[in-house]
C-alpha cells in the first residue's frame, strides 16, 4: 500500500513507515530520547528530500513524546517544573543554535561539524554511561552498597545562587544549571537536528542528579515542546512539513510510544542506564565507520524546490 | 545570369531546413492529463501519430522517428564527498541553474544513427543537452563529472531514461511510443516532442503537453502548505497532539 507524499513529491509504502514509526516511538518511550537521529536517516535512505525528512520527523517526535508524557504523568513522573525550565532554557538554544548554523553554513563547514557533533557526543556520552552502568551493576552483584545519592550529586551544584525547590525531583538547586543545560540542549538540537535527548538523559542523571524515576518523564516533556516548537518553524520558514508523512509515521509512533513507556517505568534505573548507552554507542559505531570508510556513492542531489 | 540566380535560389530553398517535402508528424495521446493521487503509483502513457504525405514516400534513406518526454526543470545542487582528514564529508559543490526532473527519450533507433552531435546541440534532444548552465567554482575543476553524476543517479532513480528502438514504425506511416512513469513525479507542464528525421536530417516536428497535477487532498496539501502555513503549522501540532492524547487514551482504556 503505497502513499503519494504530496510536500516530498516521492511515493512512499505505508506499511513499512507505520512499523518504523512504532519502533523509533518504543525507544523514544523507554529512554526518554527523541529518536529523531535514528529516523532521519532511514527516511533520507529510502528517497525523502533531507529537509522534509527533517521536518516531518519532528512532528513524529511531537506526537510520540506527548503520548509517552501523558502515560509518564499518569504515574507522577514528570517533573513539570524542571521540564520547565529546560524547555524555557531550549527555546533560546534553539534560536541561539539556529544562529550558529546559519554561520556554519555560510563557512561551508556544516557538514563537518554536524557529523563531528553527533560522533563526538554519542561516543563520549555512550562510553561514559556504558563504564558507569556496567560499575553499577557489578557493584551491586559483588553485594557492595550504591554510591550515596549524596556523593553522586556534583557538590559545585548547590554553590550556585538562585536557588529553587523541584519536589518531584526531590532537588533544592540554583536554576542556573538546568536553565544553561536547556540551552545547551537547544543549541545541540538546531544544530544536530535532533531533540537532544541522548545528551539531556544522562545530564539529567550524572549532572543534575534527579532521581531515575522522573528523568525518562521529565526528559520526554522538554522533547515535547522543543520538537512541536522546531515542527511549527519548519511548516512556516521551510515549508517543509509533509503531513501525509507524519501522520503515517505518528500512527506508529504513538502507539509504539505507549508500549515504551510502559516498559520503561518498569525498568531498573541501572538497567535503562546500560540499554541507552549500549543504543547510543551502537549508533556512534555505525556513524563512524559511515564516516571513516569510502561510500559506494559519492555525489548526492539536492533539488532547489520552489 | 538569372536561370543561375533562380537555380541557386531554389537549391537554397531546398537546403533550408526543415525540408519543405511532404511529410507532416500528426501526433496524438493517450492521456493528456495525469492525477496524482494519494495512492499514486505511476502512469502509462502512449504516444502514437502518423506521417502525412501529400507525395510517395522518398527514396533512399529510411524514416527515423525520436519521441521525448520532458518534466520540469528546476535548479540542483550536486555535491561530491572528499576525504577530508581521514573522514569523508561532503566538500565539492556544482549548482545547476536548471536540469529536468523527468526526462525520456525513446528512439526508433540509436541516437548516433538518427541525428549528428551538432543537431543534437541544436534541438537539445538527448539528456546531456537539456542541462543548463553548470556553475563550478574555482575549487572544482572537473564539473563535468558532476553533471554525469547527475545524469547517473536520476537514471537509477527511473527519471533519466535513454530507450532505443522503443519507437515502434508501423510501414512508414504509423508510429507509437509508450512511456511508463515512475511514481515520484514532480508536478507540471510535461512536454512532449516528436522528431521525424531521415538522413539525418530533421523532416518534421510536433509539440503536446501532458498536464501532470496532484489532486484532492494532496492539492490542498500541497497548496496548504504553502499559502497558509501558519494555519498548516498549527495543524500539525494539533494531529500530533490529538494523536498522542488518543493512544494514551485507548492503552489506559484496555489496561483497565
Amino acid at each position: 500500500m503505497d502513499f503519494y507524499l504530496p510536500i516530498a513529491e516521492v511515493s512512499v509504502n505505508a506499511p513499512l513507515l507505520i512499523a518504523l514509526g512504532a519502533a523509533v516511538g518504543f525507544i523514544s518511550g523507554l529512554f526518554g530520547i527523541g529518536g529523531g537521529f535514528l529516523m532521519t536517516p532511514v527516511l533520507v535512505f529510502l528517497g525523502i528530500p533531507p529537509a522534509v525528512a527533517v521536518a516531518s520527523e519532528a512532528n513524529h517526535v511531537a506526537a510520540s513524546s506527548t503520548s509517552s508524557v501523558i502515560s509518564y504523568t499518569r504515574r507522577k513522573a514528570v517533573d513539570f517544573r524542571m521540564g520547565g525550565v529546560l524547555a524555557a532554557g531550549g527555546a533560546v538554544g534553539s534560536l541561539l543554535g539556529v544562529e550558529v548554523f546559519r554561520w556554519l553554513r555560510l563557512l561551508g563547514q556544516a557538514d563537518l561539524v554536524v557529523s563531528l557533533s553527533y560522533l563526538i557526543f554519542l561516543g563520549v556520552i555512550g562510553a561514559l554511561m556504558l563504564w558507569e552502568s556496567l560499575g553499577s551493576i557489578l557493584r551491586r552483584r559483588r553485594g557492595d552498597a550504591p554510591k550515596p545519592r549524596k556523593d553522586r550529586r556534583p557538590p559545585w551544584l548547590y554553590g550556585l545562587p538562585f536557588k529553587v525547590r523541584f519536589p518531584r525531583s526531590r532537588l533544592y538547586i540554583s536554576v542556573i544549571p538546568p536553565i544553561l543545560l536547556g540551552v545547551f540542549v537547544g543549541i545541540l538540537s538546531a544544530i544536530m537536528g535532533v531533540g537532544g535527548g541522548f545528551v539531556m538523559v544522562p545530564a539529567m542523571i550524572y549532572l543534575l542528579g534527579m532521581p531515575g524515576k522522573v528523568v525518562i518523564g521529565t526528559s520526554l516533556f522538554q522533547i515535547c515542546f522543543v520538537s512541536a516548537f522546531t515542527t511549527y518553524m519548519h511548516a512556516v520558514t521551510n515549508e517543509s512539513v509533509d503531513m501525509v508523512l507524519a501522520v503515517i509515521l505518528i500512527l506508529g509512533g504513538v502507539v509504539g510510544a505507549q508500549i515504551g513507556s510502559q516498559l520503561g517505568a518498569k525498568l531498573k534505573a541501572e538497567q535503562m542506564r546500560i540499554l541507552l548507552a549500549t543504543l547510543v554507542l551502537v549508533v556512534a559505531v555505525k556513524m563512524t565507520f559511515d564516516l571513516v570508510i569510502e561510500p559506494s556513492e559519492l555525489y548526492s542531489l539536492t533539488w532547489v524546490r520552489r | 545570369m538569372k536561370t543561375l540566380a533562380t537555380a541557386l535560389s531554389l537549391l537554397l530553398a531546398l537546403l533550408a531546413a526543415p525540408a519543405l517535402s511532404q511529410e507532416k508528424v500528426v501526433a496524438g495521446l493517450s492521456q493528456n492529463r495525469i492525477s496524482i493521487t494519494a495512492q499514486f503509483n505511476g502512469e502509462q502513457i502512449l504516444i502514437y501519430g502518423a506521417v502525412k504525405r501529400n507525395a510517395p514516400e522518398p527514396d533512399g534513406a529510411p524514416l527515423k522517428i525520436i519521441v521525448t518526454l520532458q518534466g520540469p526543470s528546476l535548479p540542483v545542487t550536486v555535491r561530491r564527498k572528499v576525504n577530508t582528514g581521514g573522514i569523508w564529508i561532503n566538500r565539492d559543490r556544482v549548482d545547476v541553474d536548471s536540469a529536468p526532473t523527468y526526462y525520456a527519450v525513446s528512439t526508433s533507433a540509436p541516437i548516433d544513427q538518427i541525428l549528428t552531435h551538432t543537431e543534437d546541440l541544436r534541438r537539445r534532444i538527448t539528456i546531456p543537452t537539456a542541462i543548463r548552465s553548470v556553475g563550478a567554482p574555482a575549487t572544482v575543476l572537473d564539473s563535468a563529472a558532476f553533471t554525469e553524476a547527475l545524469i547517473r543517479l536520476r537514471t537509477n532513480e527511473g527519471l533519466y531514461r535513454l530507450s532505443p528502438y522503443a519507437v515502434d514504425i508501423v510501414e512508414d506511416t504509423l508510429f507509437r511510443a509508450n512511456f511508463d512513469l515512475p511514481a515520484n513525479l514532480v508536478e507540471g507542464n510535461y512536454r512532449v516532442r516528436i522528431l521525424l528525421y531521415r538522413d539525418k536530417a530533421l523532416v518534421d516536428e510536433a509539440t503536446e503537453t501532458v498536464f501532470v497535477r496532484r489532486v484532492g487532498l494532496e492539492r490542498w496539501l500541497a497548496n496548504t502548505a504553502v499559502q497558509q502555513a501558519e494555519f498548516y503549522g498549527i495543524l500539525s501540532l494539533l494531529i500530533a497532539a490529538f494523536a498522542g492524547w488518543a493512544a494514551a487514551a485507548v492503552f489506559r482504556f484496555i489496561r483497565r
